[in-house]
């Protein structure tokens, strides 16, 4: 099945590579290649501020001085930045199929495995809007609610043009453009993303997801979120969604910013499948994520929760600065690599104000011939006394081809913090496997219960029905790695 | 209920069983007693379906059925259930988790419904009960942080859950103090009966004391070398194994 799968995903994701170059200006997608008349057509597509494009073009020039950065445990081919459109425009729905019964019936099995709803399987596969009403109006009815109490939750390209007073203030308070390679390239020509603004006090009643956001399609590759909970809010927020996702594009860039201000509270959960590649490690996309969370006030806190079970290459830290005193940051990981994945993963936590707190739970599991890198930084600054961080990183390993691997650094300005690090390395045992068997279970479901038991801290902090579509995920993706 | 007949079998290519024969009828409970590297462990792992036991020549039918046909969790559906020696830990699993999903894995091979939380817990408290084990174990991941004679008590608590046709004890009283193997042995005995055929592989004498087996069988280079009832056992604590000669273990060919 996980052949097969690859399989289906690989066949549509090759179709649309057919439809890959349009040229005129005046049509849906710019010419390959990026210099500053792309940066401006892309602002002006999206009829952006004068500000905003100005704040392109300076992190475009300075892209142009920065290197592609290598000290990641990741290994892949030169990408040809030139040989990128960095513009087009959504496609029209008509291209979709016009019911599930023309989607592939493979990849529907897929969506059964994982317990996708069927209006979800329409909009992923993008059966023509009519079919999905239902979702569309839940969607509408979600965002009259959520507008009776002065929440902004919208695409950042309606953000730009009905808050840009808030964009304007918090766009690259967290991730400058000059931050990294890839956070500069994202910040010269993002497509789109999410915008979410929580009032002060304000407590957000309901999980907000990309899911019920209207236009989540196509929001493209260089992705760009933003995030603010004022003094007093809290919210939680999905990104992504169990069902494999297809997109043409193979190098991803986004970049998420979330602040929280006094006493305000982010939780930010990410469950990422998109193609991996197939089983000779072929194809696949590039993830190159640059995730921040700024707990600006006193008493803040941060929260970051990923599943990260796709992609060829995943480079990702989403890390928390804590800035306000009493501030918390938490990060709960797990990262599954499995044939040829590569995954460099883990997170920073720079604690700046007093009595900071900060907890790491990560676990890689490597399969096949994956490779998986945790990879954490946890900073005292001189100003964090009585900081404390306990970190936790577990690897589990499945056969004899795949790696696990733990790149832990410390920095300690500070006497009076305390910082504690454990780390264990596994490997799921014939005994374990023998045990499960001897008590009737088939070998594939004695792995999964021992993954998920394995991944149990990291499940318990995502939202319930995430939680069990995960568990189902990752079942998915490790099938067929033992028997 | 179980035949084994001219059973020879290899571990990392060298023989250890040579010609092993055993009748097991229903209800009876068998003790196989022989020194270290006689190949007791060997016969547990073999009857439960361990790979890298390659059984070279002979057969084993179990209810009619060739067992060595049969994969590992085929053979527990059908009602082997092993005890182990040293039970493996999953962390982050719950016993009771673990056991649902292994009895409904054999109802589901029997064609029976699967039993749903509440109803399963009603059945687990029940077992608990008849083999005397703390509760609080089951909520516990499996077998991790459990001290040797908690872990042992798992198993048998496992065993009264599946209700398995055989048992197969291997050295179910290794590690236990008096206390601990008075307590496993009650459970054993609890779940004795007329349909349930039990073999237990042991070292020691002591503990036949506390569950009484209707045949003894002395193991010795992988063959039965003599048979007998309770008091074959007593002659063997008071005289040892050295009355058996070292026979050469036969190789099958």
């Amino acid at each position: 099945m996980r052949a097969t799968g690859n399989k289906a995903v690989e066949e549509l994701t090759q179709q649309e590579y057919k439809y890959g170059f349009v040229t005129e200006m005046d049509m849906d997608m710019a010419p390959l290649g990026l210099n500053e008349d792309i940066v401006r057509l892309i602002s002006k597509k999206k009829n952006e501020p004068e500000w905003l494009l100005e704040w392109r073009l300076k992190a475009y020039r300075h892209w142009l001085t920065m290197r592609e950065p290598h000290w990641a445990n990741i290994k892949y081919g030169p990408i040809d930045y030139q040989a990128i459109h960095y513009y087009a425009a959504p496609k029209p729905k008509a291209a979709g199929p016009k019911s599930l019964d023309e989607v592939d019936p493979e990849m529907r099995t897929m969506f059964e495995k994982l317990g996708i709803s069927l209006a979800e399987q329409e909009r992923l596969t993008g059966v023509a809007v009519d079919a999905v009403v239902d979702s569309v109006s839940v969607a509408t009815t979600f965002k009259a609610k959520l507008g009776e109490l002065g929440i902004v939750f919208s695409s950042f390209s309606d953000a730009v043009q009905s808050h840009p007073e808030l964009i304007k203030k918090y766009l690259g308070m967290v991730v400058p453009h000059t931050d990294n390679f890839f956070a500069a390239l994202n910040s010269a020509v993002f497509s789109d993303g999410s915008f979410c603004f929580i009032p002060a006090g304000v407590r957000c009643p309901m999980e907000l997801s990309t899911y019920f956001r209207i236009n989540a399609r196509d929001t493209g590759q260089f992705e760009r979120t933003l995030i603010v909970a004022e003094k007093g809010a809290y919210v939680s927020y999905l990104e992504g969604c169990t069902a494999p996702m297809r997109d043409e594009n193979q190098l991803h860039a986004a970049v998420v910013e979330l602040i929280a201000l006094d006493d305000a509270e982010i939780r930010y959960a990410t469950v990422q499948n998109w193609y991996p590649g197939d089983k000779e490690g072929k194809g696949g996309i590039y993830n190159f994520v640059t995730k921040r969370g700024l707990a600006k006030g006193t008493n803040s806190k941060i929260s970051w929760t990923q599943v990260e079970t796709g992609s060829a290459i995943t480079w990702k830290y989403p890390s928390c600065i804590l800035l306000g005193d009493n501030s918390q940051g938490e990060f709960y990981s797990v990262a599954v690599c499995n044939n040829y994945q590569q995954a460099d993963t883990g997170t920073k936590m720079t604690h700046i104000g007093k009595n900071t707190t900060s907890t790491i739970i990560a676990k890689g599991i490597s399969a096949g011939h994956g490779q998986n890198s945790y990879r954490g930084l946890v900073k005292m600054e001189k100003t964090a006394d009585n900081a404390r961080n306990y970190s936790q990183c577990d690897s589990l390993l499945m056969g004899d081809q795949c790696g696990a691997h733990t790149f832990p650094y410390l920095e300690v300005n500070n006497t009076s913090s305390t910082v504690e690090h454990e780390a264990t390395t596994s490997k799921i045992g014939e005994d374990q496997l023998f045990y499960c068997q001897s008590r009737g279970l088939a070998p594939e479901d004695a792995v999964n219960l021992i993954v998920n038991g394995f991944c149990k801290d990291v499940f318990l902090k995502l939202p319930m029905e995430f939680a069990v579509e995960a568990q189902k995920l990752l079942g998915v993706t490790l099938e067929g790695t033992v028997g | 209920m179980l035949s084994i007949r001219n059973l020879h079998a290899n571990v990392a290519g060298k023989p250890i069983l040579g010609g092993l024969n055993l009748e097991v009828r229903k209800g009876e409970v068998h003790a196989i007693m022989g020194p270290n590297g006689s190949g007791k462990s060997t016969l547990a792992h073999v009857l439960a379906g361990r790979d890298n036991y390659e059984v070279t020549k002979g057969e084993i039918v179990f209810e009619g059925k060739d067992l060595l046909a049969m994969r590992p969790e085929d053979r527990a559906c059908e009602g082997v259930f092993l005890a182990f020696q040293y039970p493996v830990e999953i962390p982050g699993v719950a016993n009771l988790y673990f056991l649902k999903a292994a009895l409904n894995a054999v109802r589901k091979y029997h064609g029976q419904p699967e039993l749903d939380a509440l109803d399963f817990l009603k059945l687990a408290r029940e077992k608990a009960k008849l083999v005397d084990m703390d509760p609080k174990l089951m909520e516990r991941a499996v077998n991790a942080g459990f001290s040797g004679g908690e872990k042992k008590r798992s198993e048998i608590f496992q065993m009264a859950v599946l209700e398995p046709k055989l048992c197969v004890l291997d050295e179910t009283d290794s590690g236990l103090d008096i206390d601990a193997l008075r307590a496993v042995s009650d459970g054993i005995n609890a779940l004795r009966g007329p349909e349930r055929s039990m073999i237990l592989i042991t070292h020691y004498q002591r503990l036949l004391n506390f569950v009484k087996p209707d045949f003894v069988h002395v193991l010795q280079n992988g063959r039965i070398m003599e048979s007998g009832g309770p008091e074959l056992a007593l002659k063997l604590e008071a005289e040892g194994y050295a009355q058996w000669p070292e026979g050469k273990v036969e190789v099958a060919s």
